[in-house]
């Protein structure tokens, strides 16, 4: 079992100026979603924003997370893509 | 010839390729799930790969992207993204738009 506040304390450790709200939707330990913000996604593309958020998750994403619907933003609060 | 190397071959085969668990009629994740609706609804044609019959290609293809989780949409050779990206491409018309030229 993992919790989403753990996820949220690694998240937010791993990854500047970052705030990340963490959710267990099914309260199932295994079934995530995250919605991250943080400066170090200026500048990337979505596949590179993610990749950012699983490398502080290191090998939980491997072994605890059995999943992690995730959302990333820039701090203007505009999801890429959006105009 | 190595894992990787059948991955690669397996991305190039088709101009949209998606790693999944299950098959399109029968999907075992609601990911995989979501994944292929979008597919379907994008109305080109598409190669799948079951991740769940191989365990080689299942671990490997997480190497291979530097993605930990299935599924995986590769378009013209280039890795897009799972389900989540996939989904708000989709809700903004860049999938579309990028597979515009593939519709039969």
């Amino acid at each position: 079992m993992f919790s989403a506040d753990r996820i949220q304390a690694l998240i937010e450790a791993g990854l500047p100026d970052c705030e990340a709200r963490v959710v267990d939707p099914a309260n199932d330990g295994a079934h995530f979603q995250a919605e991250v913000t943080s400066t170090a996604f200026v500048g990337l593309n979505r596949v590179k924003q993610h990749q950012a958020v699983y490398a502080t998750l290191g090998d939980h994403m491997k072994a605890d997370i059995h999943a992690l619907a995730l959302k990333t933003y820039t701090p203007d609060a505009l999801p890429y893509g959006a105009a | 010839m190595s894992t990787q190397q059948r991955i690669d071959e397996m991305v190039k085969s088709k101009p949209v390729f998606l790693f999944m668990k299950g098959t399109p009629d029968f999907p075992q994740c609601g990911f995989s799930m979501r994944a292929v609706s979008i597919l379907k609804a994008l109305d080109v044609p598409f190669g799948t790969f079951d991740v769940l019959s191989d365990m080689e290609v299942r671990q490997g293809i997480k190497d291979y992207a530097n993605w930990p989780t299935i599924p995986q949409l590769y378009v013209k050779g280039e890795f897009l993204g799972g389900s989540d990206i996939m989904m708000e491409m989709w809700e903004q018309g860049e999938l579309e738009a990028l597979v515009a030229d593939l519709k039969a």
